[in-house]
């Protein structure tokens, strides 16, 4: 998974279906000082993540379809699957 | 899946027959700033989009399940077409990062 910062939600109301009804964030990825690493891409929020909340990010369509339980027929593969507590480095 | 710009379309006439009656479409890949995030790409167009509108796509295996039916060699589609997309808020740090540098982050 990926560590992310959450930037903010997007609103699309003409979309695939399987997007139906799901919230869809902006997530900026960070490294384990919490500094940003590369571009922001889009997650689907499965947990009640804001901006500004840390996460994990599984990005396989393999994973997300099993945990979305909405068969195979589903095109998304970004899934926000936890909001993170405490990342500690050990030196 | 990420956010990008419909810049153009692509016609193909010869093709392989699963992409017949496709729509593709030339997308400018942008991070949530709307800044350019990589090189144009083509993608499968499933939800009408048109020439200059922010959409989002999937790419990889997830793109092909986006048609019926699947399996369509694409490995981008377009299933967004986005009205809003929140803007980056100063977020304090949040002290998840136990050895959180100072002024890190956004």
């Amino acid at each position: 998974m990926k560590l992310c910062r959450v930037i903010g939600p997007v609103v699309a109301t003409a979309k695939h279906k399987a997007y139906a009804g799901r919230k869809l964030l902006s997530v900026q990825p960070v490294d384990e000082h919490g500094a940003a690493t590369g571009s922001s891409f889009l997650a689907v929020d499965d947990v009640q993540a804001g901006p500004g909340d840390v996460v994990l990010v599984m990005q396989e369509g393999n994973g997300v379809r099993q945990l979305l339980k909405m068969g195979s027929q589903v095109p998304i593969r970004s899934l926000i699957v936890g909001i993170v507590d405490r990342v500690t480095v050990s030196a | 899946m990420n956010l990008g710009r419909v810049i153009g379309t692509v016609v193909a006439t010869q093709k392989y027959e699963g992409l017949q009656g496709k729509k593709f479409l030339l997308v400018q890949p942008l991070d949530h700033a709307l800044r350019v995030a990589g090189d144009p790409l083509v993608a499968v167009d499933t939800v009408q989009a048109g020439k200059g509108e922010l959409i989002y796509f999937v790419n990889s295996r997830e793109a092909a399940l986006a048609l019926e039916p699947f399996f369509v060699p694409v490995d981008a589609a377009i299933v967004g077409i986005v009205d809003d997309v929140a803007p980056e808020t100063a977020q304090p740090l949040a002290d998840v990062f136990s050895s959180a540098k100072t002024g890190g982050a956004l």
